[in-house]
């Protein structure tokens, strides 16, 4: 990499960095604990809207990984997530009605809360529906990992998006509040992914999984990227590009390894097919708030019409992180 | 008789303390080294926690940092203390606030005391060290290293290469030979004494405050100079990673731990709540005289290591994306392309599964939809059929299939009318065998009876594609086990190639081919390739077919010649 395109990288990152500090007018506080996350706390930022149904689940599973503090925006939400969010003891709230594409599917105002609160903590950039999963995260806490992620000088650790799905038409099992969505979403497509490395910032590029085979079968490069560098030590200079899919600088991209052996990394169950998702993506459609025109969302409409199901006989069940890493999607590297 | 303890502590105050007061209750004195750079709140604490304790001391304190002479000094002045203040005790064992003792210190106590003399010091010449970082072993005796390896990073590297390039020497004190290992042993009183009253401990002392390491060196030299007998291993269960920092011990390690019979581990996650519940428990009392077992351990941690700088073959993922050639091993098992088979022979993939018993599919790569075997649409690890999909990446394609397939053999056919942007990584990769009957896509031609016209446009694509794909196979840079038949060649003998190709694939079967597969009927063939070349083609992959000489296949006429030895 030349010095021009160094300094070009350079200037774009000072240029989301003024996004967004200028983005930041458009969060009004809601409910702010922030004075009570201690320094070693790892904590969770989100974006949200009309995710009620989720949150009870949600705020439970992070908070039994031993995330100390939750820092969340909502974008318009009208189901009662706000006030919902707003009575959590760990949660600050901001909230805001501003356009969601037009703050970069909500980067810009997640920039300005992780450089603001984040500096010096491991932070956790998921949305509603993402569960992290990381080698050990059945015995061990998250702070297990970043001890070590901090002891191996390691600054940013990459988690791979696994979409989960259930058998039959999604919408067949309704989601309670307060319910494990892999009870009903726990299957997932285990070896059909393929990977590009972006040269301009140093990231993998990984698509496929049931979202590319049902939906993009014929335009395969238009699927959904499923590559996320989700944990972050955050430092003040850092800011993410695009969603959590990379970030700048560059350096903290490279959570591969180019020399043939295995670096530690994790996944992201992706409980995006509930029963909701039917509904909120012709929602979507007619709002049009999200990545390139939400041709994403016009797909799913087209195909989910006639045959809602992702389901095929090679689905795998989903059991554990065991799992993920031998059939090869996420691994310990060598974390023992 | 009896085991004091030293103790370098700088965090986890809390957890050290409470390994402290494990070995005071049990009647061994510790005396207690706290870094200089602990905040005076958590030092104040610390004391507190152990003021009841009468046979736990603190000593003077050093301000350390890792690499540096600062560490021995502290362990110099830990281990006076000891020696000064509790002449009962014969050996001395030093220990880190992140150590947790395993076994229970009456068992460590009989250890000892059955061997009175012996030093545990792991010491090893710098000749035989296969574990140094930044290939720095017998340099770090040799060179000066005024700059911290964790701050200045680049000024240390600069001023290496400097005094190499000069080739700048420092000397060895008379009398010394340089050796290393590991910073946690456990030393007799003797022995102490006599590297403490050395008359050249000055010298020493100088020499190697400018040494690289030197908590991994100085005791461990000195310690060749003294000692009556060395036991060349550590008594604290210690392991290192790649990059040389330790491994550390969670709660999930309970029951290695236990079977390890090590006396003290490091490093434990001071969150551990498990380990140093269950470790310092005061029942944990076993009658147990084994020797230290470390073995399932290392099988742990080399594994570890191994996945992090070798990795397993033949996976891409996330966090594995080597670069072209680091791949060690391109794809993750062997498997087999057959390019003309098919269309010479009737029901080929059915024979060829039937005989080697593994999954034959059609052309993977056919330019309208995956041929899986079984006409599956979805197969291992929900791969689809759509062509767009697998031509979006090819390779994946391939590198995925035989991933999620690990354990049985794949085969497929392929041939000049498919896809051809995988010629090369095929030909690349040792795991492909690859065998070629050239010329073999005329078959259907001159069986789709279509009017000659068409088909000398389509022969003469055909040709050129499959001569394109013959100059890869036959490039140097093939890895590929590749073996080629002109088609005329093959239709002569086809059980011998076949027999080849077939006890490469399963070499303990050692089946001989019973039954042939059928030979398409060629009657015609050298006709209809005299016709294209009236047409004004020149078909010359498949080798020479005398028109009016048909070929009549061996298989056919006499039962199996290859069998006679």
């Amino acid at each position: 990499m030349g010095i021009v395109s160094s300094y070009r990288l350079r200037i774009q990152r000072k240029r989301w960095r003024i996004r967004a500090f200028r983005k930041r007018r458009e969060l009004k506080k809601v409910a702010l604990r922030t004075g009570s996350i201690r320094a070693d706390d790892v904590l969770v930022f989100t974006t949200l809207r009309n995710e009620r149904i989720r949150l009870p689940f949600f705020l439970k599973y992070y908070r039994d990984l031993g995330v100390g503090h939750f820092l969340m925006v909502d974008n318009g939400s009208d189901d009662g997530s706000r006030e919902y969010l707003e009575a959590q003891d760990d949660v600050s709230l901001w909230t805001t009605e501003k356009s969601y594409k037009r703050a970069r599917f909500g980067v810009d105002w997640l920039n300005w809360l992780t450089r603001w609160y984040g500096k010096g903590h491991w932070c956790l950039t998921v949305d509603v529906d993402e569960f992290f999963i990381y080698p050990f995260c059945d015995t061990r806490p998250i702070r297990a990992l970043t001890d070590w992620l901090d002891a191996s000088s390691i600054k940013s650790f990459g988690a791979m998006l696994v979409d989960m799905y259930p058998k039959g038409p999604i919408d067949a099992v309704p989601y309670r509040a307060g319910q494990d969505p892999f009870e009903i979403a726990c299957w997932f497509d285990s070896g059909n992914y393929t990977i590009k490395k972006n040269s301009r910032f140093g990231n993998l590029w990984i698509q496929g999984g049931p979202r590319a085979r049902a939906f993009f079968a014929d335009r395969p490069e238009r699927a959904p990227a499923l590559n996320k560098i989700p944990l972050v030590k955050w430092q003040p200079g850092y800011a993410y590009v695009k969603s959590t899919h990379e970030l700048l600088p560059r350096g903290l991209n490279l959570v591969y390894d180019e020399w043939g052996g295995e670096k530690a990394s994790g996944a992201l169950l992706h409980a995006k097919f509930l029963h909701t998702f039917v509904q909120k993506s012709a929602e979507e459609l007619t709002r049009r708030q999200h990545y390139a025109n939400s041709h994403e969302y016009r797909a799913y409409n087209a195909v989910l019409k006639d045959d809602p199901d992702l389901w095929c006989k090679w689905s795998e069940r989903y059991i554990n992180w065991r799992q993920l890493e031998i059939l090869g999607l996420m691994s310990k590297g060598n974390w023992a | 008789m009896s085991i004091g303890f030293v103790m370098l502590v700088h965090n986890a105050f809390d957890r050290a303390a409470a390994v402290a007061r494990h070995w005071a209750s049990h009647d061994c004195p510790v005396v207690i080294h706290v870094d200089r750079r602990a905040s005076h709140a958590e030092v104040r604490a610390f004391h507190a926690e152990l003021a009841g304790l009468d046979n736990v001391r603190f000593c003077k304190r050093y301000r350390c940092e890792w690499g540096t002479w600062s560490i021995v000094q502290a362990t110099i002045a830990g281990v006076e203390m000891v020696l000064r203040e509790f002449p009962e005790i014969a050996h001395i064992y030093l220990a880190s606030g992140s150590c947790l003792p395993l076994r229970p210190v009456e068992e460590l106590r009989h250890y000892l005391a059955a061997r009175p003399r012996t030093d545990f010091i792991e010491s090893v010449t710098t000749d035989e060290v296969p574990w140094t970082i930044g290939g720095l072993d017998r340099e770090r005796f040799t060179l000066r290293f005024p700059f911290s390896w964790k701050k200045n990073r680049r000024l240390f590297d600069r001023y290496v290469a400097l005094q190499r390039r000069i080739n700048f020497k420092r000397r060895i004190p008379e009398g010394l030979e340089p050796h290393l290992g590991s910073q946690w042993w456990c030393l007799t009183r003797r022995t102490l004494e006599a590297i403490l009253t050395d008359p050249e401990r000055d010298t020493y002392e100088r020499y190697f405050h400018r040494v690289w390491i030197p908590d991994e060196s100085y005791f461990q030299t000195l310690v060749r100079k003294h000692s009556g007998q060395i036991e060349s291993r550590s008594l604290t269960l210690s392991k290192f990673d790649f990059q040389g920092k330790p491994h550390i011990f969670y709660d999930d390690h309970l029951q290695l731990l236990r079977r390890s019979d090590c006396f003290v581990a490091r490093k434990i996650w001071p969150q551990a709540d498990l380990l140093y519940q269950t470790f310092l428990a005061p029942d944990a009392g076993r009658t147990n005289r084994a020797e230290p077992n470390p073995g399932k351990i290392d099988r742990l941690f080399s594994k570890a290591v191994d996945r992090r700088t070798r990795g397993r073959p033949g996976l891409y993922m996330q966090s594995r994306f080597p670069n072209e050639g680091w791949e060690n091993g391109k794809t993750c098992a062997r498997y087999s392309v057959f390019e003309g088979f098919s269309e010479l022979f009737e029901n080929f993939e059915t024979w060829l599964g039937k005989t080697i018993g593994a999954r034959v599919h059609g052309h993977l790569y056919h330019p309208d939809r995956v041929e899986f075997a079984g006409g599956e649409a979805v197969y291992n690890g929900a791969l689809c059929d759509s062509a767009p999909l697998r031509d979006y990446d090819p390779r994946a394609f391939l590198t995925n299939l035989i991933w999620n397939t690990r354990g049985e053999r794949q085969c497929f056919q392929f041939g000049p009318h498919d896809r051809q942007q995988i010629s090369w990584f095929m030909v690349g990769d040792p795991n492909a065998q690859i065998s070629v009957i050239t010329g073999a896509w005329a078959v259907p031609l001159f069986h789709s009876r279509q009017s000659f016209v068409d088909l000398r446009k389509r022969a003469a694509h055909l040709q050129r594609v499959e001569a394109a794909h013959l100059d890869i196979l036959r490039s140097p840079h093939t890895r590929a086990r590749v073996r080629i038949w002109s088609m005329a060649d093959f239709v002569q003998n086809p059980m011998e190639p076949l027999q080849i190709i077939i006890d490469e694939i399963a070499p303990r079967a050692q089946r001989r081919l019973t039954e042939a597969p059928t030979m398409v009927n060629l009657d015609g063939f050298g006709q209809f390739l005299q016709n294209l070349k009236n047409q004004g083609m020149k078909p010359y992959l498949m080798g020479d077919f005398p028109v009016g000489d048909d070929p009549h296949p061996a298989p056919r006429q006499t039962s199996k010649p290859y069998l006679v030895k």
